[in-house]
C-alpha cells in the first residue's frame, strides 16, 4: 500500500472543470427551458432524458475523474446499471398493467 | 504492491482483462477507501433507482391526474408566476457547489492546503444553501398548500409520498455531505494531512485522497439531483 501512497497523481488543470461546470450550467439552463417553453409529449421527454443523461455523463466522468480510472473500474460501476434498466422495463410493463385493470375494473366492472 | 508501474500497464479492455486476470488486486492505483466509496454509491444508486421506478410505476398506474409539477412549484416573482423557479436555483446551486468541489479536489492534490480548505468551505455553503431552500420549499408545500404524505389538493395521493421520500432521501444526503464538509475542512485547515495527525473515528492516518473520496460523494448527490430534478419536476 505504501507505494500507491507515493505515486505522482497527476492533476488536471482547472480550466477542465470550469468548463465542465459552464457546461453544466447551460445544460441546465437547456433543461429549465423545456419546462419554461411547455414542450409536451415525446418532445419533452426526449429533450430531458438527454440533458440528463449529458449532465450525468459531464459529472461522472470529468468531476468523478472516470474517465481517467482504468476500465478495471469503470466496468464494474457502469454494467450493474443495465439491471436497473431491465428494471425499468419490467416495472414499466407492470404498470401499464396495472393501470388496464384499474381502468378495466374501475370504468367497466362499477 | 510495488511490483508494477500503473502507466505501464495496458489499457482499456485489454487493461480490464489484465487487472481483473491478475490475481491480485483488481482495482490496480485505486485506493481502498475509493474502491469503497464507489461501491457505497454503486450500492446507493440501487436505492434511488428504487424510489424513482417506483415513482414512476405509481404516476404510470394511477387513474387521478398527476400533479403538474411545473405549477405545484411554481413561484410568484413581483406579479408574475414563474415556472419551477425555486427547484431551477436550487439546481444551480448545487451544480456550483459541485464545480467548488471538484476545484478543491484539484487544489488538495496539489497539496494546497488553503485553497483546498476554502473551496471545501464553498462546497459546504453551497449544500447549506441548497438545504435551507429545500426546507424553504418543504415548508411551503406543507403549511401553505397542504400537502401531505397521503394526500394534497393538486391530484394524486401518491405525489406528496413521493416528494418527501424521494427529496428527503435526498435532503439528507446533502446534509450528511456538509457535514463531513466542515469536517474536512477542519482537518485540512489544521493540516492533518501534513502532520499525520489521526482521524477522531478511524484512529488513522490519512492523506488528500480523502477529499477526493469526499469529492466522489458530493458529486455523487448532484449526480443523483440531475435525476430528481428530470424525472420528478420536469416530467
Amino acid at each position: 500500500m505504501t507505494s500507491d501512497k507515493k505515486q505522482e497523481v497527476h492533476t488536471h488543470k482547472i480550466g477542465v472543470y470550469l468548463w465542465i461546470w459552464g457546461l453544466l450550467f447551460v445544460f441546465s439552463f437547456f433543461s429549465y427551458m423545456v419546462d419554461y417553453i411547455n414542450y409536451q409529449g415525446l418532445l419533452r421527454w426526449s429533450l430531458i432524458i438527454f440533458f440528463m443523461l449529458v449532465k450525468a455523463g459531464l459529472i461522472m466522468a470529468i468531476f468523478m475523474h472516470l474517465y481517467w480510472e482504468r476500465w478495471a473500474i469503470v466496468n464494474v460501476l457502469l454494467w450493474p446499471m443495465t439491471a436497473i434498466g431491465v428494471f425499468i422495463a419490467i416495472m414499466a410493463a407492470e404498470s401499464y398493467y396495472t393501470f388496464f385493470s384499474r381502468m378495466f375494473y374501475f370504468v367497466v366492472g362499477s | 504492491m510495488s511490483q508494477f508501474d500503473i502507466s505501464k500497464l495496458p489499457k482499456g479492455s485489454k487493461g480490464f482483462m489484465y487487472d481483473w486476470g491478475s490475481d491480485q488486486r483488481a482495482f490496480k492505483g485505486v485506493p481502498w477507501g475509493k474502491a469503497m466509496m464507489w461501491i457505497f454509491l454503486l450500492s446507493d444508486t440501487f436505492i434511488f433507482s428504487c424510489f424513482l421506478i417506483s415513482l414512476m410505476t405509481a404516476r404510470a398506474s394511477t387513474v387521478v391526474p398527476w400533479p403538474y409539477a411545473s405549477e405545484v412549484f411554481g413561484l410568484t416573482v413581483f406579479g408574475t408566476s414563474v415556472p419551477l423557479l425555486l427547484i431551477a436555483i436550487m439546481t444551480f446551486v448545487l451544480i456550483t457547489s459541485s464545480g467548488t468541489m471538484a476545484i478543491a479536489v484539484k487544489y488538495g492534490y496539489e497539496k494546497n492546503r488553503k485553497l483546498c480548505g476554502w473551496f471545501l468551505v464553498a462546497t459546504a455553503l453551497g449544500g447549506l444553501t441548497f438545504v435551507g431552500m429545500q426546507a424553504f420549499e418543504w415548508s411551503k408545500l406543507i403549511f401553505h398548500d397542504g400537502v401531505r404524505p397521503w394526500g394534497n389538493p393538486f391530484g394524486a395521493e401518491q405525489f406528496g409520498a413521493f416528494f418527501f421520500m424521494v427529496t428527503g432521501f435526498h435532503g439528507t444526503h446533502v446534509s450528511i455531505g456538509v457535514i463531513f464538509l466542515f469536517i474536512f475542512a477542519r482537518k485540512v485547515f489544521r493540516g492533518d494531512f501534513e502532520t499525520g495527525r489521526r482521524g477522531y473515528f478511524t484512529s488513522m492516518k490519512s492523506d488528500y485522497e480523502a477529499i477526493e473520496i469526499l469529492g466522489l460523494y458530493w458529486h455523487f448527490v448532484d449526480l443523483v439531483w440531475v435525476f430528481i430534478f428530470a424525472f420528478f419536476y420536469l416530467w
